[in-house]
């Protein structure tokens, strides 16, 4: 078997304009409750930077862009799982809430 | 190599390793960050099932975690620097990353130390938010003066476990950074607890759980602080 090249070597511009471009993405979320936008567009902004952010360290400073597909899915697949779990927790609390709503105000008459 | 779907084939299939290219201590350490993946996630969505089923009102983080600086109170200004510094201890991480695998020495040492002491800043600033919360708007895991009883335990779970990564880190950055000033990586000393020779990749391991930790702070930011 040939022998493996192990280990990620890139250029030191590539780490500084994420470094940059995660200050800008912070900011961005930082001004996202510093303006007191609310609803939709709350979410929507907090959740794209969030993304974006991950995003970022996960390919770059993780050096996943890099990686082979094997490890990639290896690591990112069962992630993706989680968001069974998290619509599951949201249709119960939902659940709960209404359920509380009806007792609570049962409690009052 | 075969790439694409080919390639995750040959690689799963093939002799003696699954993941080429990559050190096993790496694959390691990614099946780690997996597994506490899941552990954050945990918290996580509990801390979402229980914010969404409270009928009392949530505290208002934005105003919670705010600074008066000059008569004038500014939301969430703490948690922005805590944001920053742990954005810019990921920064001389990845570059520390790239000194080891040059062989240089010097320049890896410094910014491990420079990744060490962003991280200490961050517990520091984080021991002020929560003697600030227990000592002046008296807030418990059990409940506060503020709203939803839920508020103080979902806080000091989710933050403490996430200030225990960092503290965890900042010590194995010492460590690394011990390592590789003594030159234990050049001359191939194996570590405590282990008979393998020590190698530059154990910087790069390092890097990962460190840009988990900086993962981490991401998502309870966005969740938590700007929810």
């Amino acid at each position: 078997m040939a022998a493996h090249v192990e280990g990620q070597q890139h250029p030191i511009g590539i780490y500084l304009k994420i470094w940059g471009l995660l200050f800008v993405l912070s900011t961005a979320s930082y001004l996202v409750d510093y303006f007191h936008f609310q609803g939709y567009l709350r979410w929507f902004l907090i959740i794209t930077f969030m993304l974006l952010k991950a995003g970022l360290i996960v390919a770059v400073f993780m050096h996943m862009l890099w990686e082979r597909l094997a490890m990639v899915y290896a690591i990112l697949v069962p992630t993706t799982l989680l968001m069974v779990l998290l619509g599951i927790g949201a249709l119960e609390a939902d659940y709960t809430f209404f359920t509380r709503g009806v007792f609570f105000l049962k409690g009052l008459f | 190599m075969p790439e694409g779907i080919q390639g995750i084939v040959a690689d799963w299939s093939s002799d003696q390793r699954a993941f080429k290219n990559v050190p096993w201590g790496k694959a390691m350490m990614w099946i780690f960050l997996l597994s506490d993946t899941f552990i954050f996630s945990c918290f996580l969505i509990s801390y979402m099932t229980v914010r969404m089923s409270t009928t009392d009102p949530w505290p208002n983080p934005s105003e919670v975690f705010g600074l008066t600086l000059f008569g004038k109170s500014i939301p969430l200004l703490l948690i922005a620097i805590m944001t920053f510094v742990l954005i810019s201890s990921s920064g001389t991480m990845a570059m520390a990353v790239k000194f080891g695998y040059e062989k240089n020495k010097r320049m890896t040492f410094i910014l491990l130390l420079c990744t060490a002491a962003l991280g200490a800043t961050f517990v520091g600033m984080q021991a002020f938010e929560w003697t600030k919360l227990i000592l002046h708007e008296g807030i418990r895991p059990w409940g506060n003066p503020l709203g939803a009883a839920q508020f103080g335990a979902a806080f000091f779970m989710i933050t403490g476990f996430h200030g225990t990564h960092v503290s965890i880190g900042v010590i194995f950055l010492l460590i690394t950074a011990t390592k590789v000033i003594r030159g234990d990586l050049d001359h191939e000393r194996p570590g405590f607890m282990t008979g393998r020779k020590g190698k530059y990749e154990i910087v790069e391991i390092m890097g990962l759980y460190w840009h988990f930790v900086d993962l981490v702070w991401v998502f309870i930011f966005a969740v938590f602080y700007l929810w």
